[in-house]
């Protein structure tokens, strides 16, 4: 079913019984060509991409639990391309262009929002950081505008101009960066697989990956075993346990990030703003709420839920940038479960098995990602070789010394 | 969540900086080849479950300590020196692109 406004006036004047299931649930056949573990947002992605660019349909994405419930389902929403080094730049760009055509691709209002993001700097070496930053993101093709303090002040008077501790220089704009609708986003292209005949099982969790020779033979599921001829592990967040089954041990500690949403306002922030000296980040949903969140807790953690001394700092930060928020109540807040690599960037790559591929190590970057990802992915599982902006992410550039640290500090999971 | 320095006593999280997994403690000889170092610094076992990391009593008694604790609970079940720590076991498996 196409959705389009008409059909939603035809809907509304017979009572809306109309309207289908967006994807079925199917169970899983004995075999496909291939198979995808993870049904969130790259893993879908990943499947629709397989479907649209390379052809192939016969393809089971696996979820454990239901589709989009995981990380894609529990992140700041935040869609952006401003990244310095080469190698992120234009994964990122590549990514950015395909969510300003994601809506009409997917016939699927995703709320893709570029309501302009501005990453504030506080001394002169930021500012300089920043403009290099700057220089880069317009080189690769996107933008960036520097503006000082007062051109700050014009897009957000209610910042704290006058305290003295961490002084406003100016912010770096990225006018196309902004948010999006994080379930929208996995629900849109779920739709768009199964529409192309890709099985999305949900309530299945792999158990086992089948290794043969060298070469991948297929998983062992709760829902039984499925034979396959490529396989890609698409589990941010639980890479580590997933890999494990293939034998492999990757670079990866798996983090707690929190997030916090307030009770819903009136419009007050317009743009996705950063605070450059203490982590601090927020946006104000479409349904009003403050969503803002800060740093890891630090530590490793599968726990879904942080510790109460990180709540407290994103709370004096984001008091120290914008008082006013000061007496919107927290409305609840939670923590998702990131993939830290030792050098902040991601990996899409092959293993050293077979028809055995993986898409892992997303830190706190992976909302935005997203459509790239599922794109490289694809391009990499149909060809077998790296997708041209996805070519650096490799499984072994840590043995190589290839880093991609895009913020110089250095080789240690929780400090990206 | 609160953790037990073995000299301090149970104190505050917020006392001790986070380091990262135990085998930090167990650095390679000087001549160990580049495999042995990657493993060293990047590759993880990463476990759902019971795990043992380096802490640094930094706003204490500047102590390093080894906390074991459960990584899906937050649980801590033991704490000890890293100067008292045993021996590591072998790792178990490489991350390895084809």
């Amino acid at each position: 079913m196409r959705y389009s406004g008409l059909r939603v006036i035809r809907e509304g004047l017979s009572g809306n019984r109309g309207w289908g299931p967006a994807w079925r649930d199917p169970a899983p056949k004995d075999e496909y060509e291939v198979v995808i573990i993870g049904g969130g947002g790259h893993g879908l992605s990943t499947a629709y991409y397989l479907a649209k660019n390379h052809g192939i349909t016969n393809i089971a994405v696996l979820e454990k639990g239901y589709l989009g419930g995981g990380n894609v389902g529990r992140n700041t929403t935040i869609v952006r391309a401003n990244y310095f080094l080469p190698g992120n730049q234009e994964f990122y760009s590549h990514s950015l262009k395909l969510w300003e055509g994601l809506e009409a691709e997917l016939n699927y209002n995703v709320m893709h929002s570029q309501r302009g993001l501005i990453n504030l700097f506080h001394s002169d070496g930021q500012r300089d950081a920043f403009a290099r930053r700057g220089n880069a993101m317009v080189n690769q093709g996107d933008d960036a505008i520097l503006l000082d303090r007062e051109g700050v002040r014009r897009h957000l008077p209610y910042l704290d101009f006058e305290q003295t501790r961490f002084p406003i220089y100016g912010g770096l704009y990225h006018p196309r960066g902004g948010t999006a609708r994080h379930d929208a986003v996995a629900w849109g292209y779920a739709r768009g697989a199964d529409r192309r005949g890709v099985d999305l099982v949900q309530n299945c969790e792999v158990t086992g990956i089948d290794i043969e020779g060298g070469r991948v033979r297929g998983v062992r599921t709760t829902r039984g075993a499925i034979r396959a001829k490529k396989v890609g592990i698409v589990v941010a967040g639980r890479s580590g346990q997933v890999a494990a089954m293939a034998g492999m041990r990757l670079p990866i500690e798996s983090h707690i990030l929190q997030a916090f949403v307030t009770e819903g306002l009136k419009p007050v922030i317009d743009h996705v703003v950063s605070f450059g000296m203490g982590h601090f980040y927020i946006s104000q949903s479409d349904k009003g709420g403050l969503v803002f969140g800060g740093d890891l807790d630090f530590y490793a953690s599968y726990a879904a839920r942080g510790n109460l001394p990180m709540v407290e700092h994103v709370m004096e930060a984001g008091m120290t940038l914008m008082p006013m928020i000061g007496k919107a109540k927290v409305l609840r807040s939670w923590g998702g479960i990131m993939d830290m690599t030792p050098d902040g960037s991601p990996i899409i790559d092959r293993t050293d098995v077979g028809g055995l591929y993986i898409d892992c190590g997303w830190n706190y970057g992976g909302f935005k990602a997203v459509p790239a990802s599922g794109w490289c992915m694809a391009h990499l599982m149909a060809t077998g070789e790296s997708h041209a902006v996805a070519r650096r992410f490799r499984l072994d550039r840590f043995l190589t010394g290839h880093l991609l640290d895009e913020e110089g500090t250095g080789s240690q999971h929780n400090l990206h | 969540m609160r953790l037990t320095c073995p000299l301090c006593g149970e104190r505050d999280r917020r006392e001790f900086t986070y380091y990262g997994a135990a085998v930090y403690a167990d650095r390679p000889e000087a001549d160990a080849g580049p495999e042995a170092w990657d493993d060293y610094l990047h590759l993880r076992d990463n476990p759902a479950g019971e795990t043992r990391d380096l802490w640094y009593h930094e706003l204490g008694c500047s102590a390093w300590i080894e906390v074991t604790r459960d990584t899906v609970s937050h649980a801590v079940t033991a704490t000890r020196l890293v100067a008292e720590r045993e021996p590591p076991a072998a790792p178990k498996g490489r991350g390895r692109r084809a």
